[in-house]
This record gives structure tokens, sequence and C-alpha cells, in this order.
């Protein structure tokens, strides 16, 4: 149980330092760095790779933002097992609704409550 | 000068990145932003009904919310020059992605400045995840009827 | 035949009255700030946008410079001023403010010498008594137009710059006793060696401050010798250190009398990374240090170099290549 800390901070760490890479070695900008391991989440999961990474380290890896390709790929995949192709079609958001839900909400109650402030 | 001279001086007198103190800098912030959402999720395995599986979800909007708090405050932009993809890659930098784009644009209005550039940072991460996750499954389910491989 | 780009103004116009205005985080961290005529405690200077503030930061710079004059408004011919806001709209709703006859010019950081120069062109052929000139930038308006929203927390390189909130204006008249004299200038070409990085604009715009430097010297007869100070806009550290190397391979050893007003703005502030950039800095630093040291003589010939780097959001997109230029002007004081 206690076990599961440690292991998502060191997941979480890995994956956040390949973005690091991408931003300094690969120079590319914040958008296609996280573009890149959107795809990756989404690739990894078609071979589900992706479920026993989430076993071995939870929320080291469904909070970086590859799980966000995972989560589109897995409710895909689900639903097409149970609907055949068109399920590929509407299963994507079954699983990954919370992520951009929160954004949006969240996003317009800040734009509700907050001014930019340029300091340093 | 030609252009290649310039470019390999540039490269000399141009200060380095400092690749290894980024990295553990990034390391340092990832991890430790995955293991509070750790901590989140099993408050939400102990006080109410979700399972280690789907607990994922509301800690993923409690995330956002307190990136929505930092962002609001002002402190993401200290965090993510210190942290660089540490904080970036995370569902916080998703959601400070979509906030700071929101409180900016609030001064063409709520429905042309919010509503139209909410997405302006992080509209491609949904237009490529959707579209990836579209031909991953959709390659896959070929692959099953074919029986090459199984679910 | 004279050099092509190049000016030698025979009536020698004054610079008679200068105006500068900034922002709070320039109030707390520049070298400069106690120069400066006006500063304010809220960045968006008690108004509802950032581009409206912009345009309130220009308009008290005219003010200011007009009143040091005893003139208003309309004693004034023109207004030669510029920003980097999309169509300039800070510069324009400050011109309709004070209703001065207005010509909006854009070299992105280099505007606050081409208005001089403009200035001085006007002043040269008796079509101008009194001409108001100078440049603007703020902070939050630049970089939601530039690069990203204020609060949204990107990395920056060490070779990144921070755009000031600042305006600065000068009032230029004929020859006037007693005050700093605009004696010859020269208009820059644009310069492209290749640089793609925005957030290196320094790389991207020393050589073009180079020939802009290497130009003026030629095409007046003139070595870096007779310069007191050598002073370069909004180069910051990196393009500083390319921009002295440049010249020295070219034979123009400015090490010791030459500085650049963006490595300087914030002081040795780790945190502003290569330094300043903006309109408003070549603005700020030029009309206040260096006017008040020719005024009390510490200076007598200087050269000062505006660079700007002329990109936009879309061409960067588009990975163009980024596009520089830099104006020069030599002020005397005899």
């Amino acid at each position: 149980m206690s076990t599961i800390y440690i292991t998502a901070f060191i997941v979480g760490g890995l994956i956040c330092v390949i973005g690091q890479l991408l931003f300094d070695v690969a120079k590319l900008t914040p958008a296609h760095t996280l573009c890149i391991l959107v795809v990756t989440g989404s690739i990894l999961d078609g071979f589900g790779l992706y479920e026993p990474l989430i076993d071995f380290a939870g929320a080291g890896v469904t909070i970086p933002i590859t799980s966000f390709g995972n989560a589109l790929t897995h409710g895909a995949l689900a639903e097409a097992e149970k609907h055949g192709f068109i399920g590929v079609l509407t299963g994507m958001f079954e699983v990954t609704s919370s992520g951009i839900s929160a954004a949006i909400l969240f996003g317009f109650i800040a734009s509700l409550l907050f001014k930019a402030k340029g300091n340093i | 000068m030609d252009k290649k001279k310039y470019g390999a001086l540039e490269q000399k007198i141009s200060p380095k990145t400092p690749l290894l103190k980024n990295c553990l800098k990034a390391f340092v912030t990832g991890g430790v932003i995955c293991l509070i959402a750790q901590i989140i999720s099993l408050f939400y395995m102990t006080y109410f009904d979700f399972t280690e599986r789907t607990a994922s979800n509301p800690t993923i909007a409690t995330m956002i919310f307190i990136s929505m708090l930092l962002t609001g405050f002002g402190f993401y932009k200290k965090i993510g020059q210190f942290g660089g993809a540490g904080s970036a890659v995370p569902i916080t930098g998703f959601g400070n992605a979509v906030i700071s784009a929101a409180i900016e644009h609030k001064t063409e209005g709520y429905v042309l400045g919010v509503g139209g550039n909410i997405f302006k940072l992080a509209g491609s991460v949904i237009v490529f995840g959707v579209f990836s996750a579209f031909v991953v499954a959709l390659v896959k389910t070929i692959l099953v009827k074919l029986g090459v491989v199984g679910w | 035949m004279v050099a092509r780009g190049v000016l030698t103004f025979k009536s020698k116009p004054a610079i008679v009255s200068v105006g500068v205005t900034a922002g709070p985080l320039e109030k707390r961290k520049s070298l400069f700030s106690k120069q400066f005529d006006k500063l304010y405690d809220d960045e968006h200077c008690g108004l509802d946008t950032n581009e409206h503030a912009h345009a309130k930061m220009v308009e008290d710079a005219c003010m200011i410079a007009l009143s040091k004059i005893n003139c208003v408004p309309s004693d004034a011919d023109f207004l030669l001023i510029g920003d980097l806001v999309n169509q300039m709209t800070p510069s324009s709703f400050c011109a309709e403010t004070n209703g001065i006859p207005y010509l909006g010019l854009f070299s992105a950081c280099a505007t606050s010498v081409s208005t001089i120069i403009t200035a001085a062109v006007l002043t040269e052929a008796g079509m101008s008594e009194l001409s108001l000139a100078g440049s603007s930038s703020q902070h939050n308006a630049i970089e939601r137009q530039f690069r990203y929203p204020v609060e949204y927390g990107a990395q920056k390189p060490e070779t990144s710059q921070w755009t000031v909130t600042a305006a600065g204006v000068v009032a230029v008249t004929p020859n006037k006793e007693g005050c700093p004299a605009i004696v010859a200038a020269t208009i820059g070409c644009v310069i492209d060696l290749g640089m793609t990085d925005p957030l290196n604009m320094g790389a991207a715009m020393a050589p073009a401050a180079e020939d802009t430097l290497s130009r003026h010297l030629k095409g007046h007869g003139k070595n870096v010798a007779d310069y007191d100070l050598i002073m370069t806009g909004d180069l910051g550290k990196t393009g500083f250190k390319l921009f002295k190397q440049l010249a020295s391979n070219n034979g123009n050893d400015i090490e010791s009398n030459s500085r650049d007003a963006g490595e300087e703005f914030y002081g040795n502030d780790l945190a502003f990374k290569s330094g300043a950039s903006g309109a408003g800095c070549s603005a700020a630093v030029f009309f206040t240090e260096v006017i008040e040291k020719l005024k009390t003589r510490e200076y007598n010939r200087v050269l000062l170099i505006a660079t700007g780097a002329l990109l936009s959001p879309l061409s960067f997109q588009q990975q163009d290549t980024i596009p520089c230029i830099a104006h020069a002007i030599e002020l005397t004081m005899k």
C-alpha cells in the first residue's frame, strides 16, 4: 500500500523528465511536447501496456497528460468490444470526461474571479 | 558573415541550457504533484465510494481545482519557471493552460474572449488525443475482428 | 552623394525635454527607476485593460515632456510614436486623446530611435517647431500577443528577456543652447542571419546592431574612439556579448565605451534572465540615463543604436526566421 506513494513519485517524475528532454534537447514548444505525450499514452494503451502501469504507479501515471490519451483510447476500445466499430467513435469520452469538464468549469470560474498579473 | 558561421558563434556565446538541473527540477516537481494526487485519491477511496481505478476521476478534477487557485493567484507561472515540464506535463499543467487563457481573454468578453480562447493552448492536446485514440482503437478493433489479437 | 541611409543634420535639432513613465515592477526592480518621471503602483494604471493602461502611459509621458517646457498638446506640430501591439492601438488612442497630428511608426523595439530620426528630419526641413517622438511597451499586453497568457507556466530559458512596462517621449525642436543636439543618424537595413528562436531575440538582433554601427562609422568617417558612449537598445546579456564580438571581428573594439540598456535595466537580477526588452526599454534608458549624462557633460558625444526584432506571432508559427533592424542617432553636447 505505501509503496504506491514511492512509485507514484518516481514514475510521475520520470514522465516529466521525458517532457523536459523534449523541451530542452529536441527544442519543442510545450504544445508539441504535450501532444507527443498524449499520442504516446494512447498508443501504449493500444498495446495494453498502460493499465499495468496504473496498477504499479497509481497517480504517477494517471496525472501526467499521457493518461489523457490512454483514457480516450481505453473508452473507445471498451465500447468497441461491446458494439463493434461504431463504439470506437462513441466510447472515446466515456472514461475521460472529468479532466475536460473540470478544466472548462474551473477555467470559466477563474475568469470570473481573477485578473492576470505580470509580476515575477 | 554568413548564416552558418553566425549560427556557430551564437551557439558558442549563448548560455547553455542547464539540462541536468532542469531534469532534476522537473523530476521533483512532477513527482511531488503525482504524490499529492496519490494522497488525494486515497482520500476519495477512504471517505467516498471509489475504487482504486475510479478514484482517478475525482482526483483529476481536484487537481485542476488546485491548479485554478495557483494560476489565479499567480503562483503557477512561478512553479512553471522552476519545474519546467514537471509542472507542464501533469494534468495541472493542462488546467493551467486552459485557466490562464480564460483569465487572459476576459477583457474581450465572456463569449468571444473566454469562450473563444479557453482552448487556445490546450486545444491541440485534445485534438491529437482524440485523433490518435481513434486511430489506435480502430486499428485494434480491425485486428481483433480479423482474429490477429484478442481484446 | 552621401552613403545610403546615412543622415547628417546641419541644423542640429535639439532634444529639449523628456517624459518617461513606467510600471510597478520597474519601480521596484529597475536600476533607473529614480530617474523616471512617473511610476504607477498598478500595472493597469487603474484602468480596465492592459491596452488602455499602455495608452495611458504614453499619454502621461507626452504630457510630462510638454509640461517641462511649459507647452500644451496644441503647441506640438507632430506626434511620432509607436509600440508593439497589433496595429499600434495604444499609440493611436494616445494621439486621439491629445489631438496632435500623428504618424504611427513601427520598427519594433527600435522605434525609440526611428521616431527621433523622423522628428529630426522634419525639424531640419523647417516643417516642425516642436515634435514629440518616442515609443512604449506594456509587459502584459505584449506577452499575451507574442508569447503566452501572462499566467501560463512556461519555462523561460536563460536567453529570454523580460518585456518592460515603460513609455518614453522626447520633445524635439530646432537647435537650442544647453540641450543635447541630434547631429547625425543612420537608418538601418533589415538583417536576418537565420535565427528562429523568439526566446533568444538578442542573438537575432546583434548582427543588425553591428551592421548599423559599421555603416554609421563608415558613412560619417568616424571611429569608435570618437564616442564617449555607444549604447544599444535591448540586446540583453547574450545579444550584447554577440554584438561586441561581431564588432571586434570587424575591427571595432567597443568593450570600453559600450553599454546596453536591456542588459542594465534590471541590474543583475537573475529572475529576468538575459535582461530587459521591449520598445519602452531603450526609450526609458536613452531618455533618462543618457540625456542626463549629456546634460551634466559626463558624455559629450554618444551613439544610440536601438534594435528591433521584426517578427510577428504568425511569422514565427509559419517557421520564418527573425528579420531584425537597428537605427542609430548621434547626440552631442556643445
